[in-house]
């Protein structure tokens, strides 16, 4: 992939519509994803919020009948696009899962496995070492590098995946609702993490939390289903106007928790 | 209207209550029996087993021992008893013995068990279970002692350390089962290197790579129906392909072995890995399914490709599931005999297999054919040779099983 134009925007999504068989899951996607910046998605349950995170790095690709239409571009060249390998969209787009999972391996292993498999040549201590304290888990950790990674906490195992897609430097995290299975204080360091990491990569999440989107992101995606249940985004803004002044009525109701 | 109307109250409730109670107490018990009805078959049929392998033996000496030694039976040593077979077997016999195992290299026990059967010649008059023996001793001795009044009465175990190492012989008292262990043996390990690399492989396939249409639908149908093919029609299978159209690699005439026919090891171990094939593929299927979707995620999403994320992580994760199902398809080796009979397993050899293009016998076949015979003596070694396969499989599973947790992650 290379440079076509020096864009603006991290990622940009022009006319997206994904299908699952016949069935448009979400409709007519137009969004442009400022870089370095937290973007949230958010919405009431089965609107298609992962479904469009997932889009984003082509791990829709796995489910079998699903396709997509119009383009999502990544510095200008559309990731759908023919001599495009998925394998090398996600080494681009990092991804963190809602619920931790990290390899049934040591620590290190979970961090170094992902690098080796790209071909890393540099020092692997020095990355793991680098990666752990971008995730804020190396004091935690370093002790215990040689141990299973089973063996952390919820919260640590979730930083623990971060580090992991720091790793491989990434210039684009997705996060689909990382820290939904966490306590109110992991999630705390999990929003911390991301100010922290926002300075380097552009961040994109998707979160049920709307006081978390309203706290941690800086932009809003509002996702609704029209009336043939399909998703799209109604409004997208700064987060600031999305929570404060929503043109859309359906947002203002959705942000005020009087509907969904 | 209040709900609570429709639902019964305390006394009423207490007595439905216990109608519950009453209910699952008779379930409960149904259940016990069950248990208890398979615990019980399963202890008659070791009963059963046991029973025949011990008892009384009424045996006489066609020619007396004492026309050959002076010294009592049980105080020969390995030295006196080669001498006593150099001097009164026929020169030829004698020549033909030391070309198969030197006289010097042989065991007392074995110099004695030739002893018996090759100049005392000694003649089985009868056999009696274990049950048997023990409860009307007195009247088997009388018995005995009225029909044949030269015959010794002895109380014996078939099941030797002697029966475990001598191969074949045509009289029950001298047969050992070393060449159908041996066989056995060499069966399993074919069968096995045979099928779990291609059922795992197969497996991997399937529930990785092969797309969800008709075509892989109609395939998986498929082998899940052929897990329950009675084992005879595998037995023809073997017959057909291995040991007639693939004759030249089945009999190693291909790599320069030239006295054998297709009914080799090979075939037979062959036709014992395709008979166990679907139970493996079925099996690493169920294993690999196991594998949790998210760990396969968290391998794309940092980039990996399909193999990597296939070899690295799932094969590893899955690995005590496949191995479940190459234990299961080693005990159905073990116990397989039909296939075996239409393959073309020898019912009497008495040589050791030397290799995959050897003729072979194997446990099943044995006892099979050991139960058949009309002599009571026979029926008795066959069922120390049960006993003999009963062990053989549990150490094997038991090695298979210790080897399997050993694969087992710590995580």
């Amino acid at each position: 992939m290379q440079n076509i134009q020096t864009p603006e925007y991290a990622i940009e999504t022009k006319n997206l519509f994904i299908f699952y068989g016949s069935f448009p899951a979400v409709s007519e996607v137009n969004v442009k994803i400022e870089k370095q910046k937290i973007t949230a998605i958010i919405g009431p349950s089965g609107c298609g919020k992962s479904t469009l995170l997932r889009a984003f790095n082509r791990m829709n690709d796995f489910v079998p009948t699903s396709y997509v239409t119009g383009e999502v571009l990544l510095q200008g060249q559309n990731l759908y696009g023919k001599n495009i390998d998925p394998v090398e969209v996600r080494r681009k787009i990092g991804m963190v899962f809602q619920k931790p999972n990290p390899f049934p391996k040591s620590i290190y292993e979970n961090i170094s496995w992902g690098a080796k498999i790209n071909g890393y040549k540099g020092n692997m201590d020095e990355l793991v070492e680098q990666s752990l304290r971008s995730a804020a888990l190396w004091d935690e950790v370093k002790d215990k590098l040689h141990e299973s990674a089973y063996a952390l906490s919820g919260g640590q195992q979730q930083r623990l995946c971060i580090a992991r897609t720091i790793a491989i430097q990434p210039e684009i995290i997705l996060m689909d609702e990382p820290a939904s299975a966490l306590d109110p204080i992991s999630t705390l360091r999990i929003e911390e993490l991301m100010q922290e990491l926002k300075k380097n990569y552009t961040i994109i999440i998707v979160t049920h939390n709307m006081q978390q989107a309203a706290r941690a992101s800086d932009y809003t995606a509002m996702m609704m289903i029209d009336d043939k249940r399909s998703g799209g985004v109604i409004e997208f803004d700064e987060t600031k106007k999305i929570f404060t002044r929503p043109k859309d009525k359906r947002t203002e109701d959705y942000v005020t928790g009087r509907f969904g | 209207m209040n709900a609570n109307n429709h639902y019964p109250q305390n006394e009423d409730f207490r007595r439905e209550l216990g109608g519950r109670y009453r209910t699952a107490t008779i379930w409960q018990g149904l259940f016990l029996s069950a248990l208890l009805i398979a615990i019980i078959s399963l202890m008659a049929l070791l009963y059963n087993v046991v029973d025949g392998a011990f008892g009384f033996v009424a045996f006489e000496y066609k020619n007396d021992p004492a026309e050959f030694t002076s010294t009592p039976l049980a105080e020969l040593t390995q030295a006196e008893l080669a001498t006593i077979l150099k001097d009164n077997l026929s020169s030829g016999a004698y020549k033909k013995l030391e070309n198969e195992t030197p006289m010097k290299n042989r065991s007392q026990a074995e110099l004695y068990t030739l002893f018996l059967e090759r100049l005392v010649q000694l003649d089985t008059k009868g056999t009696w279970s274990m049950t048997d023996s023990l409860m009307n001793g007195g009247k088997i001795r009388a018995e005995v002692a009225q029909k044949y009044p030269d015959a010794n009465l002895e109380f014996r175990s078939w099941l030797t350390p002697q029966f475990l190492v001598t191969p074949m012989s045509s009289k029950a008292e001298f047969a050992g089962v070393r060449t159908a262990i041996l066989g056995s043996l060499w069966l399993v390990g074919i069968a096995i290197l045979f099928a779990l690399p291609i059922g795992t492989g197969a497996a991997i396939y399937l529930q990785e790579y092969a797309p969800k249409n008709w075509a892989t639908s109609i395939i998986q149908t498929n082998i899940n129906n052929l897990a329950g093919v009675p084992s005879i029609v595998y037995g023809m299978l073997g017959l057909a392909i291995f040991v007639r159209v693939l004759e030249p690699f089945t009999s190693g005439s291909l790599f320069g072995v030239m006295d054998s026919n297709g009914r080799t090891i090979l075939s037979a171990g062959m036709t014992m890995g395709v008979l166990v094939l679907p139970l493996i593929i079925i099996n690493a299927q169920e294993a690999i399914k196991a594998v949790p979707d998210s760990l396969r995620q968290a391998a794309y999403g940092v980039g990996a490709t399909r193999w990597q994320t296939v070899w690295h992580h799932v094969l590893p994760n899955a690995l005590p599931g496949i191995l479940t199902g190459g234990i299961l398809a080693l005990s159905r080796t073990l116990g397989e005999t039909a296939p075996l009979i239409v393959v073309g397993a020898s019912t009497f050899i008495s040589l050791d297999p030397q290799g995959p293009f050897s003729k072979f016998t194997a446990l099943p076949i044995q006892i099979y054919q050991w139960t058949t015979r009309a002599q009571s003596e026979f029926h008795a070694i066959a069922a120390g040779a049960i006993i003999v396969l009963l062990v053989l499989l549990l150490t094997l599973n038991a090695t298979a099983i210790i080897l399997r947790n050993r694969f087992q992650r710590k995580y």
